[in-house]
């Protein structure tokens, strides 16, 4: 077991420790987890496109798709063939070349950005040791928010060079939206990669391995778990970053239906459009990926004991992705959208000083604990910490004074005679 | 050259007014507009009484924007705006400097076309118009026609016109719940607020045959009497609606988001409302207590007991707060009409009016005559004019209807509280972003086939 987890601390894949040769089974290998990996992550489109709809006509007491394949399974399947057949517009004003261009500035970023993400552990198979993760580079997590950053490309080109004025205004958005938000984004990953000194994404799994327990109920698979270890607050400001950086409900402004139509979409059909559509839901679960990769212990959980994968098994990774996906379409069947200046509050005023806070606050824990300097530590620590919990605390306060004012405001305003306001 | 210029310039300018000549309802370039219609784009009430109004220097209208502004159209085909409501937008990046709400997509000509049907044929007409609402068209109509008639009513047709006509608020607020829910975002409110009006059409088919467009409230009385059983079935209503606006509460009153999306949007205070004959929760939810059920009453409801909802802000979240308690009033007052409902006819008696029972025609030539001659002649109505107004969920809906003494209006006009209520949407848009004039539109709850009639 310890074995194994030392394999994965090691840097890189165990697979090119013996050098790389051009037709040999190693090359054999990387093709196949390639291959597998696009068509896995494909799959898992289709697949996601029919829970979320499903998901969300249960929770609207509807049926939702069930014509296509057993319990409609094979909806997208054939919604996405109808979209290939159908005939491709161009706008009168559109640029053309632009707007050929943006779907795939869109769709590739979408399917790159889960090569780096570790699926299960390391596996003898075929003869070879490798991870199950198509690549681990030394800058795994720079990768991938490098990735993202490209995406917002493809949206903005695709809203700017449809000539048309609902897009160009879903594609001012998208930019101001995704570049404010990557901020917070980057900091919330700068704590994980503080703790892990790393910015590969195997290590920064191998590093979540915990060891507590209650008496004999071992805890080890969760309480090293970033979320936990960094105290929350960065798991929390990138999930919500990570939202608002895939357009999804309550941040789905750039698209927002009921007030741009279909934003920067709004000129593409056929194909095009299917590679939004496309894109749009592959991010949303390499974005879940990813949140498990930084903050949940990627694929760590109790010892599964099957193929040799020990406690790294694509299992549990399946299971938290299905967990954090259900919640990406529970908080969109619930929450109404956000305004565009309230978003731009909330991503300036609200994610970014406390990313910032907190990557403060893990710093300093960091620099005690590394110098070996107790008293520094406890000199430095404590009172940034004691700051930053009654900064904290004060806000709720506050913000609960204000809430219980506006309520008692409320109350006093619906003047229902005799009748008190129910708010 | 110079001649050239100016030629060319005069050119364009002509062309310009001739294009604003023949498309007077849109909105033009600052350049191409006079001033006071700017101001009215701008949101100014123009009545003098508004200190907004008073702020604003016309001068300041012709700010050098440059081409920093665009021109936009929400609608007549864009998913929030209620129909075919056609908006247009002057906007600079995401903030709505001027507005201009453009009507007449739906113009059917109902108004004309009531002065070629009888009096009785003319239900099927107007409860086309606010077609959320038609109970309360008819209801508006009837009485209307009966006050030219002065006939009397039996009780129990008042009661049920007045059941009727309550379950419709409930419907048509119900279905504000679904699209506000929409229109900001929170789609699973559109089902939600379909499912509870479910409940209520498939009543109103139980009692008149038809969802919409019923016919069922006419000038005489009502169609037919209350089904069995109908106390049952209202008090299901009320038992299953009045849970569920609680749910509402938890989804949207109580949720962050949805509160900063409507609290000090589209702010409109009681004397521009007042100024601009806004009506209904618009009205309502700047404190003005006005509610035609209460301060002039019609049918019973000085009998039952009901609260008139009022907010003090003005805003589209008193507008939402408004509309969802009225349907617990309505409730209310349902609950109360169900013990007060006294037995007897649900039409009047008056053979002037109604025609005799089926059964009558088999065994009388007289009642088959007089039945054919009701039926196709109509009855004739003494000349005169009358106006009457009811509290329909959107505001003041008034019937103005002149009779020359035959068996057709010789006018109608219908004061129409959607029509009325949307010229309110430019002051209320005054400094708001794309995304409120969503919220704006979505708070006015326009119906556009009453709005174009």
């Amino acid at each position: 077991m310890m074995a194994l987890l030392a394999q994965v601390t090691d840097a890189g894949d165990p697979l090119f420790e013996k050098g790389v040769k051009l037709f040999s089974t190693v090359m054999l290998i990387v093709l196949i987890k390639a291959v597998l990996a696009f068509v896995i992550l494909l799959v898992a489109v289709l697949l996601m496109v029919w829970f979320e709809r499903k998901v969300i006509s249960d929770m609207q007491d509807r049926i939702g798709p069930n014509r296509a394949g057993p319990w409609g399974l094979l909806q997208t399947l054939a919604d996405g063939t109808k979209l290939f057949f159908k005939e491709t517009l161009f706008p009168e004003r559109a640029d053309k070349a632009v707007f050929r261009l943006a779907p795939y500035l869109s769709a590739v970023p979408a399917f790159l950005t889960f090569a780096v993400i570790p699926v299960g552990g390391v596996v003898h198979w075929f003869g070879h040791t490798w991870n199950l993760q198509l690549a681990d580079p030394p800058i795994g997590v720079l990768f991938s928010l490098a990735i993202s950053s490209i995406a917002v490309y493809g949206i903005m080109l695709a809203g700017w060079s449809s000539g048309s004025k609902y897009p160009l205004i879903g594609s001012v958005r998208a930019t101001a939206q995704m570049v404010s938000y990557e901020a917070a984004m980057g900091l919330a990953v700068a704590t994980v990669v503080l703790k892990s000194s790393s910015l590969r994404t195997g290590t920064i799994v191998a590093q979540q391995v915990g060891t507590a327990h209650i008496g004999r109920l071992s805890l080890g698979w969760i309480s090293g778990w970033n979320i936990i270890a960094l105290g929350f607050v960065p798991a929390i400001i990138f999930a919500i970053a990570g939202t608002a950086e895939l357009n999804r409900p309550p941040f789905d402004l750039v698209e927002a239906e009921s007030e741009l139509v279909g934003g920067f979409h709004t000129e593409y059909a056929s194909a095009r459009f299917a590679f939004f559509y496309l894109a749009e839901f592959m991010n949303t679960i390499t974005m879940s990926a990813l949140i498990i990769t930084l903050f949940l212990g990627g694929p760590l959980g109790p010892d599964t004991g099957i193929w040799g994968l020990g406690r790294l098994s694509p299992v549990w990774f399946l299971a938290k992705l299905l967990v954090l996906l259900f919640c990406y379409v529970w908080i969109r069947g619930t929450l109404p959208r956000f305004r565009y200046d309230q978003l731009m509050d909330l991503g300036w005023k609200k994610l970014i000083p406390a990313a910032l806070f907190w990557l403060l606050v893990i710093a300093t824990i960091r620099l005690g604990g590394s110098t070996g300097d107790k008293l520094l530590h406890f000199a430095v620590a404590i009172p940034v910490v004691a700051i930053g919990v009654w900064v904290l605390v004060t806000a709720m306060r506050r913000g609960r004074e204000r809430t219980d004012a506006k309520n008692a405001a409320m109350a006093a305003k619906t003047l229902t005679t005799g009748r008190p306001g129910r708010f | 050259m110079t001649a050239t210029l100016n030629t060319e310039t005069d050119s364009t300018t002509q062309s310009a007014a001739g294009e604003m000549e023949s498309k007077p309802q849109e909105l033009h370039l600052r350049s191409e507009t006079a001033a006071p219609e700017l101001a009215r784009e701008r949101g100014a009430v123009l009545r003098g009484v508004s200190e907004r109004d008073a702020a604003l220097d016309l001068n300041d209208y012709d700010i050098e924007l440059g081409d920093e502004t665009m021109i936009i159209n929400m609608g007549p085909q864009h998913p929030s705006t209620h129909g075919v409501l056609r908006v247009m937008m002057e906007l600079r990046g995401e903030q709505v400097l001027r507005t201009k709400p453009v009507i007449g997509y739906l113009h059917t000509g109902m108004e004309k076309t009531a002065e070629t049907l009888t009096f009785n044929q003319g239900g099927t007409n107007v409860t086309r118009m606010d077609y959320l609402s038609p109970f309360c068209n008819e209801l508006t109509f009837s009485l209307a026609v009966e006050k030219l008639l002065a006939v009397e009513i039996p009780e129990r047709a008042t009661w049920i016109r007045m059941l009727m006509a309550e379950l419709n608020r409930m419907a048509s607020h119900l279905l504000f719940q679904a699209t506000n829910g929409m229109d900001l975002g929170a789609v699973g409110m559109m089902i939600y607020g379909w499912r509870e009006r479910e409940e209520l059409l498939t009543f109103f088919e139980k009692v008149t045959g038809l969802r919409m467009n019923h016919n069922y409230i006419r000038p005489g009385g009502v169609a037919v009497d209350l089904p069995d059983g109908w106390q049952q079935d209202v008090l299901d209503i009320c038992d299953l609606v009045e849970p569920r606006l609680d749910q509402y509460d938890t989804l949207l009153t109580g949720q962050p988001i949805y509160r900063d999306r409507t609290m000090g949007v589209g702010v409109i205070t009681a004397e521009e409302a007042i100024a601009l004959s806004a009506t209904g929760p618009i009205l309502r939810g700047t404190g003005v207590a006005w509610d035609l059920r209460k301060d002039q009453p019609y049918l019973f409801y000085d009998q039952v007991e009901f609260d008139v909802i009022v907010g003090t802000q003005g805003d589209a979240f008193d507008r939402y707060a408004i509309r969802l308690n009225e349907i617990r009033e309505s409730a209310r007052i349902v609950r109360q009409i169900v013990d007060l409902m006294p037995p007897g006819d649900y039409r009047s008696q008056n053979k002037k009016i109604t025609p005799p029972p089926r059964s009558r025609i088999d065994e009388s030539m007289e009642a088959l005559i007089h039945h054919f001659k009701l039926m196709t002649e109509g009855f004739r109505v003494p000349a005169g004019e009358v106006y009457v107004a009811t509290e329909s969920p959107r505001g003041e809906l008034g019937c103005y209807l002149v009779s020359d003494g035959g068996a057709k209006p010789y006018r109608m006009h219908w004061r129409g509280p959607s029509f009325v209520n949307l010229q309110s949407m430019p002051t209320m848009m005054q400094g708001a972003m794309i995304a409120d004039a969503i919220a704006v539109i979505s708070s006015v709850d326009p119906v556009l086939g009453e709005v174009d009639r």
